[in-house]
Formats: C-alpha cells, structure tokens, sequence
C-alpha cells in the first residue's frame, strides 16, 4: 500500500528566523500592515510503500528526525496519510 | 607518520575549496591528499579536512545530504580516534549536521552573503589547530558565506562556552568582541568551535585562503603550521 504523507518543518520557536523577518519587511509596503510573527519553514511531500499506515508513518518520522529536519534548530510535524493508487 | 604529514582533503559533489585547501597545505610543508565522499576509505592520512562550497547544492540544509556520504563514517571512526578533524565553512556545517560538533549554521541575519577579510580572535589553544597559538592573539582571514550565523539553544550555548569549546570569535583589529564585528549574527560572535575533545575543529572563515602573502592576509598559517607542529611532535 502507498500512502502520501506531507512533512513540515520549522525553525524552533526561540530561534530569529531572517527570512520570516524579511517576508515581513515587505507586507507592510504592499499595503498588508496587519501581519506580524511570520515564520518561513520547508513544506516535503513524499510517497511510502508499506503494510500498514502505522509502519509508513513510523518511518517518516525516523526520515523526518534524521535528514528532513535538523533537531538542533527545528520542529517538524508530519500530516495527512492519504492512500495512492499504485 | 614519516616524512611530511599528509592531510587528506575531501572532495564533495559542489565542493569549491578542496584545490586551494589542498594548495595550503601543500604550501604550508604538507603533503596533500585527494578524498573522494564515496569512498568509504581514508588511507594513511594524518589529518583531514573538509573543505568549503555548496555540497549537494546545500540542498534541504547546508551540510544535510554530504553528512551521509560514505567517507563521512570513517571521517566519524578517524576523529572518535583522536585524529584531527578541521571543517572549513561547508565543512563546518557537515559536522555540525553529522553531530560531531555541536550547534547548527544558518542564513546570515542580515540575509546577504559575506565576502571579506574579518579579524578572528582565538578563544583557546586546546585544539590541534590552535596549539602554537595565544589565547587573545588576533588573525585576519576572509569568510565568504550566505548561512554562516552559529545558532544553538540558550542551554547548550552556555555549556559550549563554559566547557571552552569556543575556538574563534569576531573581533575588531584590537581584538574587541561586540555586534559591531559580528558579520552574520553568529550567537556571541562565534566564528568556530570545537569538540568536547578537542580534535574536531569547524569555522566558517578560510584559512586555506590566507597562507599566500602575495594574495591576501596570512592568518590561515599559524592554524596549518599549529597541526604540523602537533603532527610531527606526536611522532618524535
């Protein structure tokens, strides 16, 4: 069975994140000077063949502690597992 | 160890400084080395470096794929022997992502790349790389980098610093610390650190471009002439 699993990751809350404070810099000058507390993270989709929705998600999370993200500076959250054809 | 000391250099698929950091050491009375990421080998080398540039197209992370080239687990056995490990730039974030030095680089404050000479205070001399060196003494070396900015958490900032694993810091001329010389944003100016250890040293600043006195600052020399002084000492 395949399942499509979509990753998020983000900087850790404590940490400055430059391009989040750049984004900002520039809402304001589009007119938007409503927004603050922008963050700019990493959006992974990725496909897992595997027995069970358990199992795939349990080595998405082993994929997403090791390489996807760096736990020094980030949190990651995994969502949806959506069966694929095929 | 006979004869010259041989550094071993690795080169990375995008790897950029691996000639100029072999050349330095060449020009610095050692025998250079050429590694190749997949080779899961290092020979008789006495040393290594990884070298800067963008490895793996700093793809996910600066640093995140070369971590897992194969070389890099006998990069991990050789320096868990004591061998001398040194990371420049890229290489620093290959062994802060592989867990062999502590914290994490990421972009700039300022979002802009880096390119210029800065001033380097040296934190400790308890590093192979720093062992001819003075705490306090002051070098001038060029940086060039886009995601340069040490960060780690509060906790393991203060136990970097309280265990002297700070090995070089920004500085003015006079060797002055403060935001005023801080090109990146780095936490307190942290320019390169070590392991608990000692013998993995990573910074983002070139030394392998600073050993040429026809084409620049020459800071990089004391940390190259330091490793072949402990290398040769270690065999006499």
């Amino acid at each position: 069975m395949k399942r499509r699993f979509e990753v998020l990751v983000s900087l850790k809350p404590g940490l400055l994140d430059p391009q989040g404070k750049a984004v900002e810099g520039a809402l304001p000058a589009m007119g938007w000077t409503n927004a603050s507390s922008v963050r700019v993270g990493k959006h992974i989709e990725l496909t897992i063949e595997a027995d069970s929705e358990e199992a795939a998600r349990e080595q998405v999370e082993e994929m997403a502690r090791r390489l996807l993200s760096n736990p020094v500076i980030e949190d990651y959250r995994i969502l949806a597992a959506e069966e694929v054809a095929g | 160890m006979s004869g010259r000391p041989r550094v071993g250099v690795v080169t990375f698929p995008g790897s950029l400084d691996d000639r100029d950091a072999l050349r330095a050491v060449e020009l610095m009375g050692g025998e250079g080395i050429r590694l190749w990421h997949g080779e899961p080998k290092l020979g008789a080398v006495d040393a290594v470096i990884l070298p800067g540039g963008f490895s793996y197209g700093d793809y996910l992370r600066a640093g995140a794929i070369a971590r897992f080239a194969p070389v890099m687990a006998e990069i991990a056995a050789f320096a868990a022997r004591g061998g001398p490990v040194l990371g420049i730039c890229n290489g620093f974030q290959i062994l802060c992502e592989a867990g062999l030095l502590p914290g994490a680089l990421i972009r700039n404050r300022s979002l802009r790349f880096v390119c210029r000479v800065v001033n380097l205070r040296v934190e400790t001399s308890t590093t192979p790389f720093t062992s001819q060196l003075v705490a306090g003494e002051v070098l001038s070396i060029p940086i060039k980098h886009g995601e340069g900015q040490f960060v780690a958490s509060a906790e393991e900032v203060e136990r970097i610093e309280g265990e002297g694993q700070v090995v070089f810091r920004y500085c003015s001329p006079e060797g002055d610390t403060g935001e005023d010389w801080n090109p990146n944003g780095s936490t307190n100016g942290i320019a390169g650190v070590r392991s608990r250890e000692g013998n993995v040293v990573g910074l983002m600043p070139h030394p392998e471009h600073a050993v040429d006195p026809d084409v620049g600052p020459t800071g990089g020399q004391p940390i190259f002439g330091s490793l072949f002084a402990e290398l040769l000492a270690a065999v006499s």
